[in-house]
């Protein structure tokens, strides 16, 4: 398995300057070229975007005939609104269990294996192939898998003498239940992420830890690999946040927000609020309170980028 | 004195040593984890073969006892329309990948290459928009596609995603290390710019368009949300959304046909994983910088 990197690092690179060439060109050519994807971004996103800080001051349900401008009641009733705030802190719940799990894991996935004299490639493969499965059919999968009574990993629990764990009846363990998944998927992605990061440590590092004493591999690692990874961690920390934060196949799949409520996670509560209740105005408040989520992080992503690169 | 060499050498011969031990435990871990990572695709595998009243015996065989061979796949294609989800599904991918190529390819060579008023605006407004997931836009555009009567249909499916900023980003990158020189000396040989940027430019930048071909493909063949949101007949749905609707009516009775159809929903994208795992692994990761 590759352990390219991505795209990313090309960025941002340092360009060669030079004079444009295109100048005596006519100057429409660059807008003629760049016109379809204007028009579409115009009309896809920034135009969308602005509808719904619009509509999110407004009372507005889906197939009402008018409507009235309510001023940010809909943002003071989401902030009364104990459903919302489960939601959102179900949210946050789900990502602190993923976020470290699929981090750490990643992280041990890709030392373990890059340090291995033959195998490598088939390991990676192996922990890769759930990042390519179909959420949904693998959701299906594990819906099952766990199964309070029938499922083979209750079955396989109880063979061992152990109770019986019924992950999504559970209100305690439900979201857990879709952590879990969550780690699955995630953890061969980040590996692929660190594995190129490790690629880049310099071996002569390890020599010179090695003059100073350091043979042990745990010390090596927290004194070598480790500091090194910092940039590399921190952009698969923020990453996988962005990633968990919008958690929302396994839960329409699997478990619908319940049981009572204890998954109802913010963009699936977003969505039945829009397109099950046809509650607009409050959908694009929360729409509002998502993006501005996701803009942070985003912000930190960039800043995480642009440390990466100058490290 | 003596002593430094002594002491440079002790640690390594020891690690000599002692390294087929630390790579044989570690390749006891890595199997651990590799078992308990392809298991619920072995559950999956193995409850497609299964008959039914195995399910629901308190014990768990690793084998099934009674082979069903290939009854529950040809059920699932002939009971419920899993082909037809297969067919949206290619449609649907295929289509938003080359409207995307086709928008972001003119797009990403202005970028690249002019200098034109509102340019850093432009290449601003698609940084900006690269943070943004379909989730933010999905009210309005649902709105707006309704109010055209276009819901349900292919074309609702993919209209969001003609155009990627991902792509305009990635395909910009490219472009910028195309020598300016040979584009120059097409111009002097009185190419157009539309034959320069398809015929010159864009050849050089095969390996990225396949890498974004990957990544598109495999995002809009897994997608859930959008399809979820504005396709309702059976006949328009996409293998997610197929499946979970299945999933739904079979109500869990029938996991065998269940498993069949998530096999077969899985297979096309994790065929291609297997075939060019380079690619594939470049194509996916992309996500990370996205």
């Amino acid at each position: 398995m590759s352990v390219e990197t991505t795209g990313a690092p090309r960025a941002f690179a340092l360009p060669l300057r030079r004079k444009r060439l295109g100048a005596e060109l006519p100057g429409w050519i660059a807008y003629a070229l760049a016109a379809p994807s204007m028009i579409l971004l115009c009309l896809l996103m920034l135009l969308p975007i602005a509808v719904m800080l619009v509509m999110s001051l407004t009372n507005y349900r889906f197939g009402d005939l008018s409507y009235a401008f309510i001023g940010v009641e809909n943002y003071l009733d989401l902030a009364d609104d104990r459903t919302f705030w489960r939601a959102l802190s179900n949210t946050f719940v789900y990502v602190a269990i993923v976020v470290p799990g699929s981090v750490a894991l990643g992280l041990a996935l890709a030392v373990m294996t890059t340090g291995l004299r033959r195998g490598r490639k088939i390991y990676q493969m192996i922990f890769f192939l759930p990042v390519t499965a179909t959420v949904v059919a693998m959701a299906t999968v594990w819906k099952y898998l766990l199964h309070g009574t029938i499922g083979p990993f209750n079955l396989v629990l109880q063979s061992l003498g152990l109770p019986a764990i019924d992950f999504f009846s559970d209100p305690d363990l439900a979201l857990t239940g879709l952590a879990i998944i969550n780690i699955w998927s995630l953890a061969g992605f980040n590996m692929v992420l660190f594995a190129a990061g490790l690629t880049a440590i310099p071996s002569e590092l390890y020599d010179a830890a090695e003059v100073d004493g350091l043979s042990e591999p745990l010390d090596r690692f927290f004194s070598v690999t480790l500091p090194l990874l910092g940039p590399t961690t921190l952009f698969v920390i923020v990453t996988s946040t962005i990633t968990a934060f919008k958690v929302f196949d396994t839960v329409a799949v699997i478990t619908r927000g319940g049981p009572r409520g204890s998954t109802d996670v913010l963009l699936y509560t977003t969505y039945l609020e829009g397109f099950s209740y046809f509650r607009m105005g409050s959908a694009a408040a929360m729409t509002v309170v998502f993006l501005a989520i996701i803009m942070v992080f985003a912000l930190l992503q960039t800043w995480v980028l642009d440390k990466k690169v100058h490290y | 004195m003596a002593a430094a060499p002594n002491h440079r050498a002790s640690p390594r011969r020891a690690s000599r040593r002692r390294l087929p031990w630390g790579q044989i435990g570690t390749h006891l871990v890595l199997l651990l984890l590799a078992v308990l990572f392809l298991f619920p695709f072995y559950v999956m595998l193995v409850t497609s073969f299964r008959s039914p009243s195995e399910l629901f015996t308190p014990e768990f065989h690793l084998l099934p006892q009674e082979f069903t061979g290939l009854k529950y796949y040809i059920e699932s294609i002939t009971t419920s329309p899993v082909l037809t989800f297969m067919k949206n599904g290619v449609i649907i991918a295929l289509g938003i990948l080359v409207m995307q190529i086709l928008t972001a390819i003119p797009c990403a060579y202005a970028l690249a290459k002019f200098e034109f008023r509102g340019r850093n605006l432009l290449l601003a407004l698609v940084i900006f928009a690269l943070t943004v997931p379909i989730q933010v836009p999905a009210l309005p555009l649902y709105l707006g596609l309704n109010a055209l009567g276009l819901l349900d249909s292919y074309f609702a499916a993919m209209v969001p995603f003609f155009l990627s900023v991902f792509a305009i980003f990635l395909f910009r990158q490219s472009f910028k290390s195309y020598p300016d020189e040979i584009i120059q000396a097409a111009r002097l040989d009185g190419l157009s710019e539309w034959a320069i940027l398809w015929r010159i430019v864009v050849p050089g930048s095969i390996p990225a368009i396949a890498a974004f071909a990957v990544f598109s493909i495999t995002t809009h063949w897994n997608d859930l949300y959008w399809p979820l949101i504005v396709i309702r007949s059976n006949e328009l749905m996409t293998p997610p959304l197929g499946l979970a609707t299945f999933a739904d009516v079979e109500s869990g009775e029938n996991y065998g046909a269940l498993m069949a159809t998530a096999t077969i929903l899985t297979a096309p994208l994790m065929l291609v994983f297997m075939l060019a795992q380079r690619q594939f692994v470049r194509g996916v990761t992309m996500t990370g910088v996205k």
